[in-house]
Parts: C-alpha cells; sequence; structure tokens
C-alpha cells in the first residue's frame, strides 16, 4: 500500500529553497504547523513568499521566520499580532499583500480546485479594487479575483493515516483543507498518525489524494493569543 | 450620560431576533452576546469556522484548539458544527448570516464604513470584514460618536480607505441609535439618557435628521 510518511519535520520540508511559494495553515495560532516553521526556520531558506491568514506573533510562528527575515512577502487578511511584521512593513523592508479573509480562503480553495478566477463582492469601491474587472450581476457589482497556488502548503491536522487521509480539531480547522489542495507538494503534519484503515472514512476531512508527505509531530506547544475564562 | 461600552452593546442585543444567525465582530460586539435575552435562541457565528459559540471555558476547560476570530479561547455551544474557513465565508457571501455587528473609525451618511486601516500608521488589516460587510443581510455599527481628540466619526465622506461601501444600516454610538437613510444621512431614532439633542448635531458632521418618533433610550 502507499505510503506517504516521512520521519520528521527536516526530511518533509525537503525541496523548500529560496523564493518559492508556500501556503501556511492555521487562523492566529490555531492549527499551525509547528514542527514544520521550526524546520524552516533551521533550514535557513530565505526569500520566501508565504500565503497565511496571519503571521503569527513576535515570538511564536511565522513570526519567528520574519524575525529572521526568511519573508520577502505576506499574502494574509490580518497581521495585527505581530508588531515585527508591522515595523518591516512600514519601513518597506518586507513586501505585503493583504487580501479580504473570505477572498482568501475561496482563493485558495479556487486554486485547488481548477478553477482560474471567480467573482465576489469583497472590496468593491475599496482599495483592494483597484486594478481589477468589475461586473454586474443582477444589480450588484463584484470583482473579479483569481486562483492562488503554491509551490509547497503545509497543514497541521489532528489525526492522520500514511495514505494522507486527515481529521481535523475544533477551529484547527480553518485554512488547512483549502491549502492541502493548492500546491504542487502538500506536507501534512499530525499530532498522531495512525495506519491506513485506522481512521473511519466518514469522518475524513482531507482525503489521502492531496497530501505528498506525512508525519507525526512532537512537543506542540498550542499557544493560545489570548487566554478568556469564565472566571477571568 | 454618553453610553458606556456596555450600555451600546445592550442597546444592540436589542435588534436580536429569536432564530437569528449572528456574527459579532471584535470589539463592543463581543459584549453584545452578554445582553442576549435568555427567552431569544440565537446562534453565533465565529468566521474561523465556528457555529455556536459558547461562553468562555471555566480555567480547567481551556482548549488551545477552540478560539473566535478575536482569538480569545471559547466553548462550543449545544448543537454547534465546525468547518473551513472557506465554508464559513461561503455562508457570509450566500447570505445566510441574518446579522452582522461590527466596529467602525468611520461611517459615513451614505453608509460607507472605514474600520481596517490608518495609511501609514496602522496596517493590521481586514480580516473578514470586506467579506462580511459586502455580503451581510443586515449591518449594525458599534462605535464611538466622536474620537478621542473630539472629531466627528460620523462623516459627509469618509476619510480613511474604505472597508465597503453603502452597507451599513443602523449605527448605535455612544451617543444614540442612528439609522442610515436610502437616500444618505443619518437619522436620529433615539438619543442617550440626558444628551441633547444639539449635541448630537454638533457631533455629527455628516446631514442629520431627527425622526419624529425620536425618544430617550431607556434600560
Amino acid at each position: 500500500m502507499i505510503n506517504k510518511s516521512v520521519h520528521n519535520a527536516e526530511t518533509a520540508i525537503q525541496g523548500i529553497v529560496d523564493n518559492m511559494v508556500i501556503m501556511l495553515g492555521g487562523f492566529g495560532l490555531c492549527g499551525i504547523p509547528e514542527n514544520c516553521i521550526e524546520a524552516l526556520i533551521k533550514s535557513g531558506v530565505k526569500n520566501l513568499t508565504c500565503i497565511s491568514n496571519n503571521a503569527g506573533v513576535d515570538e511564536f510562528g511565522i513570526g519567528l521566520m520574519l524575525k529572521n527575515r526568511q519573508v520577502k512577502k505576506m499574502i494574509s487578511s490580518y497581521v495585527g499580532e505581530n508588531h515585527e511584521f508591522e515595523r518591516q512593513l512600514l519601513s518597506g523592508e518586507l513586501e505585503v499583500e493583504l487580501i479580504p479573509q473570505g477572498t482568501l480562503a475561496e482563493r485558495i480553495r479556487a486554486g485547488g480546485a481548477g478553477i482560474p478566477a471567480f467573482f465576489t463582492p469583497a472590496g468593491v469601491g475599496t482599495e483592494v479594487a483597484i486594478g481589477k474587472e468589475t461586473r454586474i450581476f443582477e444589480g450588484k457589482t463584484y470583482l473579479l479575483e483569481h486562483w492562488l497556488k503554491a509551490d509547497y502548503a503545509i497543514v497541521k491536522a489532528w489525526r492522520g493515516d500514511t495514505l494522507g487521509n486527515l481529521i481535523y480539531k475544533g477551529t484547527a480547522r480553518n485554512f488547512n483543507p483549502m491549502m492541502a489542495t493548492a500546491a504542487t507538494i502538500t506536507i501534512a503534519e499530525v499530532e498522531e498518525l495512525v495506519p491506513a484503515g485506522e481512521l473511519d472514512p466518514n469522518q475524513i476531512h482531507t482525503p489521502g489524494i492531496y497530501v505528498n508527505r506525512i508525519f507525526e509531530g512532537k512537543n506542540y506547544q498550542k499557544r493560545i493569543e489570548h487566554k478568556t475564562t469564565l472566571t477571568k | 450620560m454618553a453610553l458606556d461600552k456596555n450600555q451600546i452593546a445592550q442597546v444592540i442585543s436589542r435588534e436580536i431576533k429569536n432564530g437569528d444567525y449572528v456574527n459579532l465582530g471584535i470589539g463592543i460586539p463581543t459584549l453584545v452576546a452578554n445582553f442576549i435575552p435568555a427567552n431569544i435562541d440565537v446562534v453565533l457565528q465565529s468566521e474561523n469556522g465556528l457555529l455556536g459559540i459558547g461562553p468562555f471555558p471555566a480555567i480547567d476547560h481551556i482548549d488551545p484548539d477552540l478560539i473566535n476570530a478575536g482569538k480569545q479561547t471559547i466553548t462550543m455551544a449545544t448543537g454547534a458544527s465546525l468547518f473551513s474557513s472557506a465554508d464559513s465565508f461561503a455562508m457570509i457571501r450566500g447570505g445566510h448570516v441574518d446579522l452582522t455587528i461590527l466596529g467602525a473609525m468611520e461611517v459615513s451618511e451614505n453608509g460607507d464604513i472605514a474600520n481596517w486601516k490608518i495609511p501609514g500608521k496602522m496596517v493590521k488589516g481586514m480580516g473578514g470584514a470586506m467579506d462580511l460587510v459586502a455580503s451581510a443581510k443586515n449591518i449594525i455599527v458599534a462605535m464611538q460618536h466622536k474620537s478621542q481628540d473630539g472629531k466627528s466619526k460620523f462623516l459627509k465622506n469618509c476619510t480613511l480607505p474604505l472597508t465597503g461601501q453603502r452597507c451599513v444600516k443602523k449605527v448605535v454610538s455612544d451617543l444614540g441609535v442612528f439609522e442610515i437613510l436610502p437616500e444618505g444621512g443619518f437619522l436620529l431614532i433615539e438619543y442617550a439618557p440626558q444628551v441633547s439633542i444639539d449635541e448630537i448635531k454638533q457631533s455629527t458632521e455628516g446631514k442629520l435628521f431627527i425622526s419624529d418618533n425620536v425618544k430617550e433610550i431607556t434600560f
């Protein structure tokens, strides 16, 4: 049987070289590929274009890659938690493309689904619309947005099997399922890796066809940005 | 007395109807959840992939894999469901969410909203706000009427980069409740206790109309 499992993050990121476009799953620090980010930092690869909803925080996630000056361009929807990002952006050291979150999600979905472009109302009449084709459907104006694809996608799931089938947990799903479909090579890191056949086919979120390499990550920190409780 | 943040949230909570699916933005809108009456059933949507936001967790039940759009730890309400960001914005873009409540830095008399960028100063990004305002069936904005240095945020035209055009239906500020008229203008329908209409006039740069049935907000 096909076996896509690799030993660890260092092996999984083989082939990611300078100037590539990579997608990284997660919303905030929730559902981010912690092991692969650490391996990318160790590898020293640079001039990356990173597509990710957020840019981590100063001390964790993609924020560490920014600090290490490995990122040439970020494509994101919200980067408010990262001061180093804001500093690099305002000083012109970092390129950034800010995209409405739903448009970002759909552009990635389109990239994986073979749809080169689509119309969406988000951003009509704003600076997001500058230079974009518009069209009116049923009296409402829409913007033409193009698919997004990457050389590598790195996603994080809760459980996975050796065929690359993935199950996510809670709101850690977020951008991971679409990113898994939209790259030439998709790497999945999971908290628990099981042999094919052990996951219930009814429960699988990402079918293994999209995943090229999978490994069981270790030492997940799962940092929380805002710990809020009933008792405060 | 101008309303405080909790009072603004409480006034907005009166707009929510039984059975509504509601998306609450970050800031004052998040507080609205605290004022939804017990006899009203609503489902709160979180743009990062959850329908059915529950209360904050007890300290021993924190799950880092369960957060809201503001990256706060949360729980799931009974009957909750989870999905991807693409599905989340499909339900937003598809017009399935009944009500969107969000904050703003500026609104204009024709319903434009600016809340994501101050050029050269603040570049946090629009997150899901542009998608929400472009597609929501009903949008209510919660905001302060004036900036900290006393400038009106109820404008003829927004000065900051827009988040969306002609989309806001109603604004609740610390001074009152305003409908945006289809032909342009803020229609005052309720004013905060002991706030004079003169004060509201002076604080509003855009066109202001006073409803014939204008009344004081009561709690």
